[in-house]
């Protein structure tokens, strides 16, 4: 085993040049280019790194690009690609530049993952392709409070061990991973700056006092919580709560500003507000009922509170349930509840039944548009709408069809999608095919990144029993909520970008 | 050759040629009357012995459930693409399949219509069974559908996508998950590749 790859990030104005390949053994660039706006990628380059096979058909004005018997077939004129048959969309067109076919990087994610046999992460906004099972945690630092005393937080998702060595002037926080996707806000206050050490575990501060630090893990998310104090020799400041070089207790607390939490100010900072969480069926929609008459509604409704207390409580974010109760309530209706409470999320969760008894194991759905929808869209938002504003101005609007506003979201929700089967994994079984991308009635009107979880199967007799304990409802909430917390980071590390 | 016996032999040879004419028009005309508007299920042909039958591709969930399995059936040879279209959906609804596969049809379900647009989309129109004997789950949902909408594309090469009403009327879902207010096209990955005879 090799260890590698520490990457920088943030800092990405300029126009880029190359995403960095990580695998377990080698770290590759892949060259990037420039070409009508969108950052695209040669398949010739793709072909090579990965073992791919491209071959173009000029007269059909298309090329087909094999690995292992499985296909992904694109065309030059259309912002489409079909895998294995599955219209996939990608954000523009296939383009020739002299002898080379040119792919929008989001091929990689979009198309190129879904025939692979090993895992292929895209991460925009570090510059990383994670090829295979890569310890490469995100790590997110940020300076809370600028103090004195400093606080800062490191964040490391998913969670691995952690061992701090603080010296005059120094930290080192070495984490137990391959390399580290590291990205840091500007430091202030008595933390000079963090930058990545010698090793590509590590991470190093260089601080301006005495350094302290507590590391927590929940949710599957590390913490580590940096309290930098003035040096001992210094003119006293004012003390603040925490244990630190001041002499004495003082009786009332800190003199102008209250230092705040280090969490709200995170939570300030952060754009995700609601989430939406769809208990499936309801009323006289039962769902699926197992052999000694559980019924798949009520335990949606059971999970999805256990789901709800954990987010509001933890993350602070509002909740909406589609449903807190017993009754029936239409799909449109509940994509409704989503898409007008402005919810950055929606998880629609469902109990699973088959025809066969063995049958077990999570799986996710997310939504697969096919071409005709696919075309709808696209001529709705090319067309658009111009309407006057107050002032004179004209606005544009994208008149897509109300129901299939999930046609926006469909990368983002391919994300949430693996994000959750990759969290469910951890936590409780899955079943032999995951994930599946599926014309689901709901997601499709769904304005924002959406997926359905089948948490387990009722119709499987160990299934059932352990769907009536405490212990696996919460294992599944749990899982789906770490889910959700490795979403949001992403997504908010998108949308910094 | 007299005029007379020239004649004659001009007569037996057209005449030769009418019958051999003839011949062929039976061999490969139309087969049978088209069954009636309202045929159920598929019943037996009018003239069992000698009905001419197409090989037609039906399917069934795998035994693990994951999956769709094709299976080939012989299906009576119809005169219309709409006819026999209804010919493959019967044969496809009544069909029990041979264990280990399983169905993915609720038992009892009825093809009350069958129609083809001049687009190539085609409306299978099934009785409320399909949805008051659904089990639920979105998989096994997914199968239903697709069973359905493979089954019609499969085997009509003139039908692009299909649409599945119930009881007449367009349906929003079957069991709550998978949608159904467009025409569907063929979906082969939850095609297993493994043809049972």
């Amino acid at each position: 085993m090799v260890a590698l790859v520490t990457t920088t990030s943030g800092q990405d104005s300029a126009p880029s040049t190359a995403l960095t390949l990580v695998s377990r053994d080698a770290r590759r660039t892949i060259p990037t280019s420039v070409q009508n706006g969108r950052e695209v990628v040669a398949l010739d380059d793709l072909a090579t790194l990965f073992q791919l096979s491209v071959k173009e058909d000029a007269l059909a004005g298309g090329v087909t690009v094999s690995y292992r018997g499985r296909t992904i077939v694109a065309s030059a004129d259309r912002p489409i690609v079909s895998v294995e048959g599955r219209v996939v969309s990608l954000p523009a067109p296939m383009v020739r530049s002299g002898r080379r076919w040119l792919v929008p990087i989001e091929f990689i994610s979009n198309a190129l993952a879904s025939i692979y046999d090993q895992r292929i992460e895209l991460r925009r906004a570090s510059r990383l392709v994670v090829l295979g099972d890569v310890r490469l945690p995100r790590v997110t630092a940020s300076v809370d409070s600028p103090g004195p005393p400093t606080r800062a937080t490191i964040e490391i998702a998913p969670a691995a061990a952690v061992a701090v060595n603080a010296d005059a002037g120094r930290m080192q926080v070495r984490i137990d991973a391959d390399g580290l996707d590291f990205s840091a806000s500007a430091m202030s206050g008595l933390i000079d700056r963090i930058r990545l050490g010698d090793q590509p575990n590590t991470i190093v501060l260089d601080t301006n006092g005495t350094a302290r630090a507590t590391v927590t893990t929940a949710n599957n998310v590390a913490r580590v919580l940096i309290e930098v104090a003035a040096a001992a020799t210094s003119e006293s400041r004012a003390p603040g709560p925490t244990p630190g070089p001041a002499p004495a207790p003082t009786p009332t607390p800190a003199p102008s500003a209250p230092i705040p939490d280090p969490r709200a100010v995170i939570a300030a900072t952060r754009t995700w507000q609601t989430i939406v969480i769809d208990p499936g069926h309801g009323g006289d929609d039962v769902g699926v009922r197992s052999a000694k008459g559980v019924e798949e509604k009520q335990l949606t409704l059971d999970i999805a509170r256990r789901l709800r207390a954990m987010v509001e409580s933890r993350l602070g974010l509002r909740v909406i349930l589609t449903r807190d109760d017993d009754r029936a309530l239409g799909l449109d209706e509940r994509a409704a509840v989503a898409n007008n409470g402005k919810a950055n999320l929606l998880i629609s969760l469902h109990i699973n039944g088959s025809r066969v008894p063995t049958q077990s194991g999570a799986e996710v759905f997310h939504l697969q548009l096919d071409r005709e929808s696919a075309e709808l869209v696209r001529g709705a938002t090319a067309e658009g709408a111009a309407l006057p504003t107050l002032g004179g101005g004209i606005r544009r609007l994208d008149l897509i069809p109300w129901d299939l506003a999930q046609a926006r979201h469909l990368d983002e929700s391919s994300v949430l999608a693996s994000v959750l089967q990759e969290e469910l994994q951890r936590q409780v079984p899955i079943s032999g095919h995951p994930i599946r991308q599926a014309p689901m009635r709901l997601l499709a009107a769904a304005n924002m990144p959406a997926a359905l979880v089948e948490v387990a199967y009722l119709t499987n007799p160990g299934q059932e029993a352990r769907l009536a304990t405490d212990d696996f409802k919460n294992t599944v909430a749990q899982a789906v909520f770490s889910a959700i917390v490795r979403f949001r980071a992403w997504s908010e590390e998108s949308r910094a970008q | 050759m007299s005029l007379k016996t020239w004649w004659l032999a001009f007569v037996g040879a057209l005449a030769v040629l009418v019958l051999i004419a003839l011949s062929i028009a039976r061999m490969y005309g139309p087969a049978r009357p088209a069954p009636s508007e309202d045929a159920p299920v598929a019943s037996a042909p009018s003239t069992p012995k000698e009905t001419a039958h197409i090989t037609a591709t039906l399917f069934f969930g795998s035994p693990d459930g994951q999956t769709l399995v094709p299976v080939r059936r012989d299906v009576a040879l119809a005169e219309t693409v709409v006819e026999q279209g209804r010919q493959i959906l019967n044969a496809q609804l009544s069909e029990v399949p041979q264990a280990p596969n399983v169905g993915v049809i609720p038992t009892g379900t009825k093809l009350r219509a069958f129609y083809v647009t001049e687009r190539g989309d085609a409306f299978v129109d099934l009785s409320s069974d399909v949805v008051s004997g659904h089990p639920g789950g979105s998989l096994n949902e997914l199968l239903t559908v697709y069973s359905i909408v493979n089954s019609v594309t499969a085997n009509l090469p003139a039908v692009r996508r299909v649409q599945i009403l119930v009881d007449g009327k367009e349906a929003d879902t079957i069991a709550g998950h998978v949608d159904l207010r467009r025409p569907l096209s063929r979906d082969d990955s939850l095609v297993r590749a493994v043809d049972e005879k």
